[in-house]
């Protein structure tokens, strides 16, 4: 046997060895994507939130007009630092359809009266129902759906100030 | 004094935001179990091979997270209901992704998961085979 096969096994160790450091030296990914993007919008009806509100049913995104739909929840900390940039959106013209996940009516009245109600309409998913059909993992996360009621595309995480032309963006092309 | 009164208290103001959860009632199904002994038994044991995804490396038979007991009422109200365990599990991975699921199944993205090891250990039973081939062919 030649001696360089002796060095072989090292060579492969030390392979695994750099790869295991690479790997560790990466961002941990832990966003779950959804894989109803590109599907029609699962069946619901949800009860309002709260009084002032209508609640939010599949039949809403279907009147051709593209729309936001958000998941939040008023006991929820990123959704308090995304509610200025629901609020640019709304005044961009964007209609913002919201689902409470989880959520007292006094709580979401306390919250929209704190931070402002960006919202046409939310409806209260007191199971997660809604959530877990449309392959949502927390909160807040954001959909678009176009105008016959199918998910485009979705945005994990408060959305921050750079993600508004995005979304514009995203709601530009499902309205096309 | 005010100062550290005022320290602590944002410090206690911060702890208390980072556990933010809803203060909402567990479903209905996430603690109780169902009761068809036979019925809980298929459910405990789907729970058991999904994955909860807001805490990732438990599965939701493990996890307080409320996101997991609504996962939990799901499974078992539709395992109630008479649907098999099986397409439950079809219908999260519909959503979710092969990710949610604990019990992989061969598919265009895993099948080297179960080919490597197979490889493997052909190649090592090769090398094995000829090395002590090789020893006894020099003892004759």
């Amino acid at each position: 046997m030649s001696r360089w096969r002796l060095f072989v096994p090292l060579g492969i160790f030390s392979l695994f060895v750099g790869l295991a450091a690479y790997q560790l030296s990466q961002p941990k990914d832990e966003f779950v994507e959804s894989a109803m993007v590109g599907e029609q919008l699962p069946q619901f009806d949800l009860r309002p939130a709260f009084a002032s509100l209508p609640g939010a049913a599949t039949a809403d995104f279907t009147d051709g007009n593209p729309k936001l739909l958000n998941i939040w929840a008023s006991w929820c900390i990123p959704c308090i630092s995304e509610a200025p940039q629901l609020e640019r959106l709304q005044a961009s013209g964007v209609e913002i359809v919201g689902i409470a996940i989880r959520d007292r009516p006094e709580d979401v009245a306390r919250f929209l009266a704190s931070y402002g109600n960006p919202y046409v309409r939310i409806g209260a998913d007191d199971l997660s129902e809604v959530q877990l059909e449309i392959g949502s993992s927390g909160v807040p996360e954001t959909f678009v759906i176009d105008g016959e009621g199918k998910i485009t595309y979705q945005h994990i995480g408060d959305i921050r100030p750079g993600d508004v032309p995005v979304l514009l963006d995203k709601l530009r092309e499902a309205g096309e | 004094m005010k100062c550290l009164i005022a320290a602590l208290l944002s410090i206690l103001a911060l702890t208390a935001t980072a556990h933010a959860q809803d203060s909402m009632p567990p479903a209905p199904y996430a603690y109780q179990q169902l009761d068809d002994p036979g019925q809980e038994e298929q459910a405990q044991a789907l729970m058991e091979t999904l994955r909860c995804l807001k805490c990732q490396s438990q599965s939701i038979a493990d996890s307080d997270a409320p996101m997991a007991g609504d996962m939990r009422h799901q499974v078992r109200s539709r395992i109630a209901a008479g649907e098999e365990p099986e397409a439950i599990r079809a219908w999260l991975i519909d959503r979710y992704g092969d990710y949610v699921s604990y019990d992989p199944k061969i598919s265009e993205t895993t099948w080297p998961l179960f080919a490597i090891p197979l490889i493997l250990a052909l190649v090592a039973g090769l090398l094995l085979w000829r090395r002590i081939g090789r020893k006894k062919g020099a003892a004759t």
